[in-house]
């Protein structure tokens, strides 16, 4: 069996519909794992020693297993003790859960990395604790650690793949919807790649383009 | 709990074969790719950076898929694990490129110029004085390429092999536990992470009293 790339142009617009639909589900885990990132950071930091400990085990245990079993956890899980989540909100909510741990892990060294005059500066001047975080501190601390976020989205990107086997109709699962019909996988695993690789090169480019913003703003 | 723990302890088995083995050929290929990155052929160069930017600007899962669903129509039949297990190692072996390729351009260029200047050839100087530098620097990075390989190996269930996250996947389906088959699918992944983190903190801090 030959390889003949001919039979993937009848399906361009379903392919396209999933890139749109990797591209949806990419940047609203990102957001979702930016703020959250963010506000774990301020939790793992700050919070009181009951909700803190507690918090980092969680945090600790996110990290330390493979996003594919959280995946099945959150929508599987939920289902059997009845939270039936939409198979999209439990992969943007695990993909951004997961991306949040690991945000949150950059944000906090970028905080601790923020000069400690800053924040007495801030104090005396008569802002409260969350005010100073709010405006002074996390600013300064997201703004330098925009380079490591950013390579972190990238891993997302790649990783948004992994909600196809929960059943959400992104560029991975479309591919198989229209392999069940074909009976040629490599051509349209092969193709799906290069979708992946064309949203990768534009995901890079943009992401420069904010560091370099950034840089011109110090 | 109980009745269903052999068989993860079982799945465990399959993942940590997984790991050994596609770590092993993602150092190879690593180790390959970093030489074709900073050799003098340009042709070399090339295969190396388009090796790394094509792995690396597409997602592990597809790559599985590309190997064992599309591999019979090329004339490459493989087994489930074996595919998920080649497709892993590819996988890492490019990101390990770039560790293995970062440290050794990260050696302080004196160190070469040193070497050539007291009559060492290229081969030499790199075999005798860059080599065993790099070595103490790529450790630590590596140790995160692994850990998010043992992770990655979580994927494969994707293609049925019957690891960890497979089989907690049909106990969460058969026993309606979904919380006590996570929370001991997830205790077996850190006690393997946390053992190979010893294991790579162990060999850095050798490397580093010599």
């Amino acid at each position: 069996m030959g390889l003949d790339f001919s039979v993937v142009p009848a399906f361009a617009g379903a392919l396209l519909l999933g890139m749109v639909w990797t591209i949806a589900i990419t940047v609203s885990a990102a957001v979702l794992s930016f703020f959250g990132g963010i506000v774990f950071a301020v939790i793992a930091l700050y919070s009181p020693a009951l909700i803190r400990y507690p918090f980092r085990l969680f945090a600790w245990l996110f990290m330390g297993t493979p996003l594919l079993l959280q995946l099945f956890l959150i929508y599987f899980g939920l289902i059997q003790i009845g939270v039936d989540l939409p198979a999209f909100v439990a992969g943007v909510i695990g993909l951004g859960l997961h991306f949040a741990v690991y945000n949150s892990d950059i944000i906090q060294s970028g905080i601790l990395a923020v000069d400690k005059g800053q924040y007495e500066g801030a104090r005396t001047l008569g802002l409260s604790r969350m005010q100073t975080l709010r405006k002074i501190i996390v600013p300064q601390a997201v703004r330098a650690v925009i380079p490591p976020i950013g390579n972190n989205m990238i891993a997302l990107l790649k990783d948004s793949a992994l909600v196809s086997v929960i059943g959400v109709a992104e560029l991975t699962l479309t591919s198989q919807m229209a392999i069940s019909r074909t009976f040629r996988p490599f051509e349209f695993y092969v193709t799906a790649a290069a979708c992946y690789y064309v949203i990768n090169l534009g995901l890079e480019a943009g992401l420069r383009r904010i560091e370099r913003r950034i840089q011109l703003a110090r | 709990m109980l009745r269903v723990f052999p068989y993860f302890l079982q799945a465990a088995w399959v993942t940590l074969q997984l790991s050994v083995l596609s770590c092993l050929l993602g150092l190879i290929c690593g180790a390959l790719g970093a030489a074709a990155r900073l050799s003098r052929s340009p042709v070399l160069r090339l295969v190396g950076a388009t090796y790394v930017s094509v792995i690396r600007g597409t997602p592990a899962l597809i790559q599985i898929f590309i190997l064992y669903f599309g591999g019979p129509q090329i004339g490459i039949q493989l087994e489930a694990f074996e595919a998920g297990m080649l497709a892993l190692g590819f996988n890492i072996g490019a990101y390990m490129t770039e560790t293995m390729r970062g440290a050794i351009i990260s050696v302080d260029r004196g160190q070469n110029e040193a070497a050539r200047t007291l009559g060492l050839s290229r081969f030499e100087t790199f075999r005798a004085v860059t080599l065993p530098q790099a070595m103490r620097l790529m450790i630590r990075p590596l140790g995160v390429n692994i850990n998010a390989l043992i992770k990655g190996t979580a994927l494969v269930a994707a293609v049925s092999v019957v690891e960890l996250t497979y089989t907690a996947q049909r106990y969460i389906g058969s026993t309606y536990k979904p919380f006590e088959m996570f929370f001991l699918a997830g205790a077996i992944y850190m006690t393997i992470i946390y053992v190979t983190g010893h294991g790579v903190s162990w060999l850095d801090r050798r490397a580093a009293l010599k």
